[in-house]
């Protein structure tokens, strides 16, 4: 009964269930959909260090940090109740690409020769863990938010600054997964 | 360190300019009402996982115009987003606490251009924002706790050299 859970849900399902999550959290408690902050809150919880960008009364905030944990605990119930037996299916161009980089395809959602602790002692493992993930908690808290804070929830109450987020989030993408990131992965 | 009631009109002022997580409600509730929260952020969870959003791959044909999956994703989120918010304003649909739901406009700054362009490199990058992070660790990708906890210190950088960076 739950073989149709198990495949790859197509957009059509998994956005519209994606926006749904913007009403769903105004009617339960007026919440704002926006998942970057909860870093901003675990800087407040844990280093503050007396900078005022992290003096607030983050408990006041701290559904955010049960929401993600949510996000946390889901994705353990999906990738083992629900986990699909066929291998992940790649664009046939990304995957010569990858081939040229010397990157095995484990049909993983992540690709294992690359997001794993051996690889994080490479040079192109450590750039792109480190670096990369440095530049998405600093990007999106100089934006003022992420995908979801920007991209879909104001994107949805029609607010321009966050449809100027989103056009240099995608700018920001194209420019480093096409002239970038060829570079580090033949490091 | 933590600012308590009296401060609240800064407190205000802080999340609404710089966070778009504003917790618009009042009501004082006990610990365990957050249980509505975790169930919500499961639900995405699964969702995150189920529809290979969180896979690196997908983000890598997304920002190589390989495969329609995230457009379509991003792009039907948002309408189904839009109109949820229209049906709200439009008639005026309290929260279940009886709460009138309010929207505040966000003000432009630079920072949604640098950071805008520093956050899609780093999208690039890891393959995802701070969302699927949280979904990568709990399908096993352990190694992205390292990813995250770097997120955690740009985070704390930004907050350090926020008075010098131009907004």
């Amino acid at each position: 009964m739950t073989d149709f859970l198990k495949h790859p849900w197509p957009w059509y399902v998994a956005g519209p269930l994606i926006g749904l999550m913007v009403p769903a959290l105004l009617l339960i408690g007026n919440k704002h959909f926006g998942i970057s902050a909860n870093l901003r809150h675990i800087c407040a919880a844990c280093i503050p260090a007396k900078i005022p960008f992290f003096q607030y009364n983050w408990r006041k905030e701290s559904w955010n940090l049960f929401f993600v944990a949510g996000i946390f605990v889901g994705a353990v119930i999906a990738s083992n109740l629900l986990r699909d037996p066929d291998p992940l299916v790649i664009a046939p161009a990304l995957s010569e690409e990858m081939d040229s980089y010397h990157l095995a395809q484990t049909g993983t959602l992540l690709p294992a020769g690359l997001f794993s602790w051996n690889s994080l002692l490479t040079l192109r493992g450590l750039v792109i863990m480190v670096i990369g993930g440095f530049l998405v908690g600093f990007g999106t808290r100089y934006a003022g938010g992420c995908t979801s804070g920007h991209a879909i929830l104001g994107l949805s109450t029609l607010q321009w600054p966050s449809l100027v987020a989103t056009i240099m989030f995608m700018a920001g993408g194209f420019i480093t997964a096409n002239l970038l990131l060829p570079v580090i992965l033949k490091l | 360190m933590i600012q308590t009631k009296n401060n609240d009109q800064h407190d205000f002022e802080v999340r609404s300019q710089d966070t778009i997580c504003i917790n618009e409600s009042t009501q004082q509730h006990p610990w365990w009402y957050n249980m509505k929260y975790l169930a919500a952020g499961i639900l995405l969870g699964i969702v995150f996982v189920k529809a290979e959003i969180i896979s690196w791959y997908r983000i890598q044909e997304m920002f190589r115009l390989q495969n329609v999956h995230m457009y379509g994703v991003i792009g039907s989120a948002v309408a189904t987003g839009m109109l949820s918010v229209w049906l709200i304003k439009r008639f005026r649909i309290k929260t279940i606490y009886g709460e009138p739901i309010v929207f505040h406009p966000k003000k432009f700054n630079k920072g949604q251009i640098y950071g805008g362009l520093l956050f899609g490199a780093g999208w690039a990058l890891t393959g995802a924002c701070p969302g699927p992070l949280f979904a990568q660790i709990g399908t096993g990708a352990t190694v992205v706790i390292v990813v995250l906890l770097s997120a955690v210190a740009g985070t704390w950088v930004y907050g350090r050299l926020r008075e010098k960076l131009p907004h």
